[in-house]
C-alpha cells in the first residue's frame, strides 16, 4: 500500500510539467505551442466525439486512425513471424549462417527510409506501400537477432537433447526457441520502434489516409492544434505499444531474469 | 554391458586418449579417476556417443556406439546448463519420457516418482533456478532415473556442490544403484569419493590417458559415510589410488608396490615436465 | 582457419546473391526496369564515387548525424550520470523519461519544420531528440551496474562523491555508454534520412528523392548501397572499438543490437 502511494507520489513531475506548459504557453502566446487544454479539447472534438456505437470514434478517427493501426499491426506481426522462422532456420546451420550473415548485416545497416522512394515506384501510394515499408524496416533486425540467438544455443542444451533422444520437433519448440528467445526479444523490441517510424514516414510520403497523413495536412494548413493532437496520438500509441510489449516480454522471459539473478 | 578397446582420441594434434581399455559388467558401479585435464570427459563423451573418437572401439550392450545409445543417460557436471531454465522441474524431468511412450498422465507420474526418489517431491512446480545447486543436481539425477536407462554416465556430478550435499548425493547414487540395478560409470577427480562409491576404481594417467590402475573395492555394504571411511580397507585403497594418481602427477614412476592390480596395458608414463 | 572459411562463405554468399539477382534480371523473371540488374547497380555505385554532388550530400548527412550525436551526448551523459548517482533525481525524472521516450521522433517532424527556419537545424534537433534516449538509458544502466564494493572501497579511503563518480562510476559505465553511442548512431542515420526525404534540404535522402523522381532506380539503389556500407562500417568500427577498449567488460550492455 505504502509502496503504491509513494510510487504515485513520484509521478509529481507529470502534473507539474503539464501545468507549467499550460501557464507558460498561455503567457507567451506561442503560436506553435498551444496550451495542453486546447490540444485536449481538439483531441476530443476531432477524434473521440463520435457516437457510442463506434466506441466514440469520429468518422475522422475511423478514416485515419484505424488504417494506420491495422497496417502497423499486420505488417509488424507478419514480418516478425517470418523473420523469426527464417532466422531460427538459418541459425541452426553453421554453413547457412556464414553464407547469409554478411548479407543480412548489410540489409540491416541500410536505413530503411531510404528505400521508400523506390518502394513507391513499385507499389504506388497507399496500403501496399505502408505494408512494404513496415515489413522491410522490421524484418532485418528481427532476422539477425533470431539467427544469432539460434546459432549460439548452449552446446550442453543440445547434448542433453541428444542424450535423452528428444525429437527434432520438440528440440526446436521446447529447447532452441526458448533458448534463443532473449535474443529474439531484443530484436523485437527494436522492431516496434522501427515499425512506428516506417508507418509514420510512409504515411507522410505516400498516403491519402492515416495519422501521419492527417498530421502533414494539418501542418500545411497551419492548423497547429490538430497537428498537436496527432503528435499526442502517436505518442500514446508509442507508449502503449512499448508498454504492452514490455509486459509480454516480462511474462515470457520470467525464467530468463530469474536464472540470471542467481548467476 | 560396456566394452572399450584401444580407444584413442586426438583434438587436432593433441592426443587426449592414448589407448584406453575397459570392460564394465552389467550392474557394476565403476568410478573413473584421473588428474585434471587427463581426458575423463573425453572418455565419457565417447561412451555416450557425443563425440566420435579418432580410434578404437566402444561397445554398449554389444553394439558399437555410433550415436547416443537408446538406453543411456548422462548426468553432466554443470547442472545449470543441463537443466532447461525455462521449464519447471517436472517438465524438465518428464520431457525425455515421451520417447518411452505412455500418455501425459503416466509421464507426469513417472516424473513425480523420480523426484520422490531423490527427495524433492515438493520441487515439481518450481523452476531450476529457484533451487540450490545440490537440488538442481538432484533434479538432473531424477531426470536420468525417470528415463530408466540401462547405463548411466555421470561426469563429475558432484564437482560443484558443497561437502555436505556431496555426501548426500553420493549416498543417493548408492541407493539408486541398489534399488534399480543399473550400470553406472561415474567420473570424479576425488579419490575418496571414488573408493566410497565404486565397486571398482579405474585410474587414468595424464593425457594421453591410459588405464594405469583398476582396483576392486570390497567394502562392507551398505556403505556409511562415517564407518566406511574409517574402515582399514578404505584407508588402504584410498592410499593406493592416491599413489596411482599422484605417482603420475609428480613424474615419479607409478611404482607403488601394491599396484599389481594395474592393467597389463600400463605403459611407462611419460615424465610430465610440470603440472 | 575457421575464420578464413567463414569469410570465404560470406564472400560466396554475397557473390551468389549478386549472381542470382543478375540472372533473375537478365532472364526477365524480375523486370530489370523495376529492379535494375546487379551489374548496373554496381557500376552505378562505382560511378557515384566520382560524383561530387553525391559525395557532398553524403557529407551533409554524416555531419548532421555527428553534430546531433555530439549534442545528444553532451545532454544525455551528464543527465544520465546525475540520474544514476542521485536517486532522487532519477525517481523524479524517470516518469518523464518513460513518457517521452516511446514517442516516435518522426511525430515531431512537422513541428520541427515549423520551429526551425533552416531544415538543417530541424534535422539536427530531431537527431538530438532521438539519440538522447539510448545514450541516457545506457548511461543509467551502466551506472547502476557499478560494483558497490568498488565505490565503498574508494569511499573508505576518504574520497568524496565527486571522485567516486570520476574514478569508479564513469569508467565502469563507459562500455555501456559506448554501446549507447553505437545504437544512437544507427538511429541518427535513420532519422536524418527520414527528415531529408520529407522536408528536403540537403543530404542523401534528397539525393535519392531526386534520383527517384528522375526514375533513376539504378542511382537510387547505388546510393542506398553506399549508405548501407557506411552504416555497416560505422557500426562495426564502434563495435570493434568497444571490444578493444573494454576487453574486461564481459556482459554486453542493455539493448543488444541496433
Ligand atoms: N574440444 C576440445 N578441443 C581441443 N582440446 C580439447 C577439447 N576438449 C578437451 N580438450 C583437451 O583434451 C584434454 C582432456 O580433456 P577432458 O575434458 O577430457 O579432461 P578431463 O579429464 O575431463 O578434465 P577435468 O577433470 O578438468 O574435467 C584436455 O587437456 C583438454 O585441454
Ligand atoms: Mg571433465
Amino acid at each position: 500500500m505504502k509502496t503504491i502511494v509513494s510510487r504515485i507520489a513520484w509521478l509529481w513531475i507529470l502534473p507539474v510539467v503539464l501545468v507549467a506548459w499550460e501557464v507558460s504557453t498561455r503567457a507567451a502566446q506561442a503560436v506553435y505551442f498551444p496550451p495542453p487544454s486546447v490540444i485536449l479539447a481538439r483531441l476530443h472534438e476531432l477524434w473521440f466525439s463520435g457516437p457510442a456505437a463506434h466506441v466514440f470514434l469520429t468518422d475522422e478517427a475511423a478514416h485515419h486512425l484505424l488504417p494506420s493501426l491495422g497496417r502497423l499491426v499486420v505488417g509488424w506481426a507478419g514480418a516478425c513471424l517470418v523473420a523469426i522462422a527464417a532466422g531460427v532456420a538459418l541459425g541452426r546451420s553453421a554453413v547457412l549462417c556464414d553464407v547469409f550473415s554478411p548479407l543480412i548485416h548489410f540489409f540491416r545497416s541500410v536505413p530503411p527510409p531510404l528505400l521508400i522512394p523506390i518502394f513507391m515506384t513499385m507499389t504506388g501510394i497507399g496500403t501496399p506501400l505502408q505494408l512494404t515499408a513496415i515489413v522491410f524496416g522490421v524484418s532485418w533486425p528481427v532476422l539477425l537477432n533470431s539467427l544469432d540467438g539460434a546459432r549460439y544455443v548452449d552446446r550442453q542444451y543440445l547434448e542433453t537433447c541428444e542424450v535423452f533422444g528428444i525429437s527434432r520437433f520438440r528440440r526446436l519448440t521446447r529447447v532452441i526457441l526458448p533458448a534463443a528467445s532473449p535474443k529474439i526479444f531484443a530484436g523485437l523490441r527494436i522492431s516496434v520502434a522501427l515499425a512506428l517510424i516506417m508507418m509514420i514516414l510512409s504515411e507522410f510520403i505516400g498516403s491519402t489516409e492515416g495519422i501521419g497523413y492527417r498530421m502533414l495536412v494539418a501542418q500545411s494548413e497551419l492548423d497547429v492544434p490538430t497537428m498537436w493532437t496527432a503528435i499526442v496520438l502517436l505518442g500514446i500509441l508509442g507508449f502503449v505499444l512499448n508498454a504492452a510489449f514490455l509486459r509480454f516480454e516480462r511474462h515470457v522471459l520470467t525464467w530468463h531474469r530469474g536464472a540470471r539473478k542467481t548467476d | 554391458m560396456l566394452e572399450i578397446s584401444d580407444l584413442t582420441h586426438s583434438y587436432g594434434a593433441y592426443q587426449a586418449l592414448g589407448g584406453v581399455n575397459l570392460t564394465v559388467a552389467e550392474g557394476e558401479l565403476v568410478c573413473v579417476v584421473g588428474p585434471s585435464g587427463c581426458g575423463k570427459s573425453t572418455l565419457l563423451r565417447s561412451i555416450g556417443g557425443l563425440l566420435r573418437p579418432t580410434g578404437g572401439r566402444v561397445l554398449v550392450q554389444g553394439r558399437p556406439v555410433e550415436k547416443v545409445p537408446d538406453d543411456l543417460a548422462i548426468v553432466f557436471q554443470d547442472y545449470s546448463r543441463s537443466l532447461f531454465p525455462w521449464m519447471t522441474v517436472a517438465d524438465n524431468v518428464s520431457l525425455p519420457l515421451r520417447r518411452r511412450g505412455g500418455d501425459r498422465r503416466s509421464r507426469a507420474a513417472a516424473a513425480v516418482e523420480a523426484l520422490e526418489q531423490v527427495g524433492l517431491p515438493a520441487a515439481a512446480g518450481k523452476y531450476p533456478w529457484e533451487l540450490s545447486g545440490g537440488m538442481q543436481q538432484r533434479v538432473a539425477i531424477a531426470r536420468a532415473l525417470a528415463y530408466k536407462p540401462a547405463l548411466m554416465l555421470m561426469d563429475e556430478p558432484f564437482g560443484s556442490v558443497d561437502a555436505q550435499t556431496r555426501e548426500d548425493l553420493e549416498d543417493l547414487v548408492l541407493q539408486v544403484r541398489r534399488s534399480s540395478g543399473m550400470t553406472i560409470v561415474l567420473i570424479t577427480h576425488d579419490i575418496d569419493e571414488s573408493v566410497y562409491v565404486g565397486d571398482r576404481v579405474v585410474v587414468l594417467s595424464k593425457s594421453p590417458a591410459t588405464v594405469v590402475g583398476d582396483l576392486r573395492v570390497e567394502l562392507p555394504e551398505p556403505r556409511d559415510q562415517i564407518a566406511t571411511r574409517e574402515h582399514p580397507d578404505f584407508v588402504h585403497l584410498r592410499a593406493e589410488v592416491g599413489r596411482l594418481v599422484r605417482g603420475m602427477r609428480s613424474g615419479e614412476p607409478a611404482a607403488a608396490p601394491e599396484a599389481e592390480a594395474a592393467s597389463p596395458e600400463q605403459e611407462p608414463a611419460p615424465a610430465a615436465p610440470k603440472a | 582457419m575457421t575464420n578464413a572459411r567463414r569469410t570465404l562463405r560470406g564472400v560466396l554468399g554475397v557473390a551468389g546473391f549478386l549472381l542470382v539477382m543478375e540472372a533473375l534480371g537478365r532472364t526477365g523473371i524480375i523486370d530489370p526496369y523495376l529492379i535494375p540488374l546487379a551489374s548496373t547497380i554496381l557500376t552505378g555505385a562505382a560511378r557515384l564515387l566520382a560524383n561530387g554532388e553525391f559525395l557532398s550530400q553524403v557529407g551533409v548527412t554524416l555531419s548532421s548525424c555527428a553534430i546531433g550525436l555530439l549534442l545528444a551526448a553532451a545532454v544525455a551523459v551528464p543527465l544520465g550520470t546525475a540520474m544514476g548517482t542521485v536517486p532522487a533525481v532519477e525517481r523524479s525524472l524517470r516518469p518523464l523519461v518513460e513518457f517521452l521516450r516511446p514517442i516516435p521522433s518522426l511525430a515531431l517532424l512537422p513541428l520541427a519544420m515549423f520551429l526551425f527556419l533552416s531544415g538543417e537545424q530541424g534535422k539536427i534537433a530531431l537527431i538530438v531528440y532521438t539519440s538522447c534516449w539510448p545514450l541516457l538509458i545506457n548511461t543509467l544502466y551502466g551506472l547502476r551496474d557499478v560494483d558497490p564494493l568498488a565505490k565503498e572501497t574508494l569511499r573508505s579511503f576518504g574520497f568524496g562523491s565527486y571522485d567516486v563518480v570520476r574514478l569508479v562510476s564513469l569508467p565502469s559505465a563507459a562500455p555501456f555508454i559506448t554501446t549507447g553511442v553505437r545504437i544512437a548512431a544507427s538511429v541518427a542515420l535513420i532519422v536524418a534520412v527520414s527528415v531529408e526525404l520529407v522536408a528536403g534540404g540537403d543530404g542523401i535522402g534528397v539525393f535519392v528523392t531526386q534520383a527517384a523522381s528522375g526514375n533513376r532506380r539504378d542511382v537510387v539503389l547505388a546510393a542506398t548501397l553506399w549508405t548501407g556500407i557506411i552504416g555497416l562500417l560505422v557500426n562495426s568500427l564502434l563495435a570493434k572499438a568497444e571490444s578493444r577498449l573494454f576487453r574486461w567488460h564481459r556482459a554486453r550492455a542493455g539493448e543488444e543490437a541496433l
